[in-house]
């Protein structure tokens, strides 16, 4: 014991690593935390009802819209705009992106448009596409489609150019020809780094989602939430952030659980 | 040195003929700058059907360069490389490489990284299997067929690169430093297994190193590459027989070999100590 150092010790030390005991329990002491400060100011009168609402108001109201069944289509309303978008901007930014990073050519065609167009702030487009599309479900599959699509391509010519270029020429000088090289190296080589940015843009949609349904909608989380402001109803704003943060995280852990099943070599 | 002139070497007996012939190879590189870096210059040699040869040379002397020319993965600013006589475009199964660097495909496993050229041509399951399970065995790794690069050390990562390439059957096979980035310890291992392999196979081999014994211990002939650019100093022949051993760096010849090689690479440096 007296040459180990001790708990504290570790981890105040830069880059180490800690058990995994320690990592859980920390991570939930943050967690009970959170809530004791939630409790502290909504149930000790601290902040007004008007204002913060106690954990168990939140929960009630959440019992009750999904009693009456409006949580869930609003739910869904969001996840189905959210899922069409991400699903044909990633259907499309993949190949594209892959392109991009492989042939020189293709990288000197895009990249000037795409860097151009990546900085544009997504909400700027809003008013545009309300004005092209109108106010239904299109228009903001389009903001999502529009801002997640450029990050993405611009991250997946990364991940094709980051394969080594090594690990191409050992296929070539094993027989491969340029074909087999991109669908046997090229292709499996990548797809680690791009469950990795499928994982990250997959967040920034959701932003874009509520994004948009801020502005123009008749359905989902962000649009409850807007209403919820209008009629003083807090506690139905932070269900909406609530729900939207638990299918953040259910999104986040079903990209963890895919790269490790189907890119576990890459761990 | 250098026979520059082609034509009195094509008229050689055909019998002689060389299975890899590098003539009067030349290669720059842009230096970003608008200009460009001569890494080789006019470099010309052959290398015999089941010659073992060895390029030795400083740091940057154009060594992997000429590699890649060879294996056809980079194009020659002049000159050409021949492959039994006919010169070569682009790469090919023809020529068999093991990399610098580590390059196992880490999504496949072991048996699956030394079938990917038997797959490409189309070989059937059974008989790649066959051949997979006799170079496993070759190398040592029989244990190791279905494990993942990951979870191999660099000297096994560099054993299956090895018998990915022989796997192949290459008409030549070509050597990057392949145990460079190994300790003392394991490269001494692969040298050995090397030596067996080869003195089995016979293969033509162009094999890099910078490490003298590496090219003495194994090589039949010595290239030694002198730096900046890029050129073919001296060849020598190792007049040391096969089967060849570990004990041999003891010997008189391979010390004297030695020295020489040493000459050459570091004219001005005394070499006693060295040579011990
Ligand atoms: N892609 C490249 N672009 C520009 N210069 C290069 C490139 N590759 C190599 N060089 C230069 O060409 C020369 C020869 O490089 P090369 O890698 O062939 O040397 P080497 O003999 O294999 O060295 P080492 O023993 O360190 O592996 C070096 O001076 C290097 O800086
Ligand atoms: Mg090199």
């Amino acid at each position: 014991m007296a040459n180990r150092r001790s708990l504290v010790q570790r981890c105040l030390t830069p880059m180490t690593v800690l058990p995994r005991s320690t990592m859980v329990v920390v991570g939930v002491v943050m967690w009970v935390l959170f809530f004791l400060i939630w409790v502290g100011l909504s149930n000790g009168g601290v902040v007004p009802p008007m204002f913060l609402p106690t954990p168990t108001a939140v929960l009630h109201t959440g019992w009750e819209l999904l009693q009456n069944g409006t949580l869930p289509m609003h739910i869904w309303a969001s996840a189905r705009v959210v899922l069409t978008g991400f699903i044909l901007s990633s259907l499309l930014a993949i190949p594209l992106g892959l392109l991009m990073g492989t042939f020189p050519v293709v990288q000197a065609m895009l990249e000037p448009i795409v860097n151009f167009i990546r900085y544009l702030p997504v909400t700027a487009f809003v008013p545009l596409f309300i004005l092209w599309i109108g106010i239904g479900e299109e228009q903001r599959v389009a903001v999502i489609l529009f801002g997640t699509f450029f990050q993405q391509l611009i991250m997946f010519s990364d991940v094709a150019r980051q394969v080594p270029r090594d690990l191409l020429n050992a296929a070539y000088t094993l027989g491969a020809t340029r074909a087999s090289v991109t669908w046997q190296v090229l292709a499996p080589a990548s797809l680690p780094g791009v469950l990795d940015a499928l994982r990250v843009t997959m967040g920034w949609a959701w932003t874009y989602l509520v994004v948009a349904e801020l502005v123009a909608a008749s359905s989902g989380l962000g649009y409850i939430s807007l209403k919820a402001m209008r009629g003083f109803q807090v506690d139905v704003i932070f269900l909406a952030i609530a729900i939207i943060g638990a299918l953040g995280l259910v999104t986040d852990q079903a990209f963890r659980f895919l790269r490790l099943k189907v890119a576990g070599w890459a761990q | 040195m250098h026979l520059s002139p082609s034509s009195s070497r094509v008229s050689a007996p055909a019998a002689a003929a060389p299975k890899l012939r590098v003539e009067g190879v030349s290669l720059h590189y842009p230096d970003g700058k608008g200009g460009h870096v001569v890494a080789l210059d006019d470099v010309s040699f052959d290398v015999p059907e089941k010659q073992f040869a060895v390029l030795v040379g400083p740091s940057g002397c154009g060594k992997s360069s000429l590699l890649y020319l060879a294996a056809g993965l980079n194009d020659v600013t002049s000159g050409e490389i021949l492959l039994d006589g006919k010169p070569v475009h682009g790469p090919g199964p023809d020529r068999g490489m093991v990399f610098q660097g580590y390059t196992l495909f880490p999504w496949l496993n072991v048996r699956e990284n030394i079938a990917f050229g038997l797959k490409r041509k189309g070989i059937p399951a059974a008989e790649r299997r066959e051949i997979v399970d006799h170079y496993l065995d070759e190398v040592g790794l029989s244990k190791f067929a279905d494990s993942y690069s990951r979870h191999l050390s660099g000297g096994m990562k560099q054993r299956v690169a090895i018998a990915r390439a022989l796997a192949n059957d290459p008409q030549v096979l070509l050597m990057d430093e392949p145990f460079g980035a190994l300790d003392s310890q394991t490269r001494l291992q692969m040298q050995k297994l090397l030596l067996r392999v080869w003195e089995k196979s016979h293969k033509t081999v162009l094999f890099v190193t910078h490490d003298i014994d590496e090219a003495i211990l194994l090589g039949d002939r010595v290239l030694v590459m002198s730096a900046r650019p890029g050129r073919i100093a001296r060849e020598l022949t190792v007049p040391i027989a096969h089967p060849r051993s570990m004990d041999q760096v003891m010997e008189p010849e391979f010390i004297a070999l030695k020295r020489q090689i040493l000459d050459l690479l570091h004219p001005t440096q005394d070499t006693e100590q060295d040579a011990e």
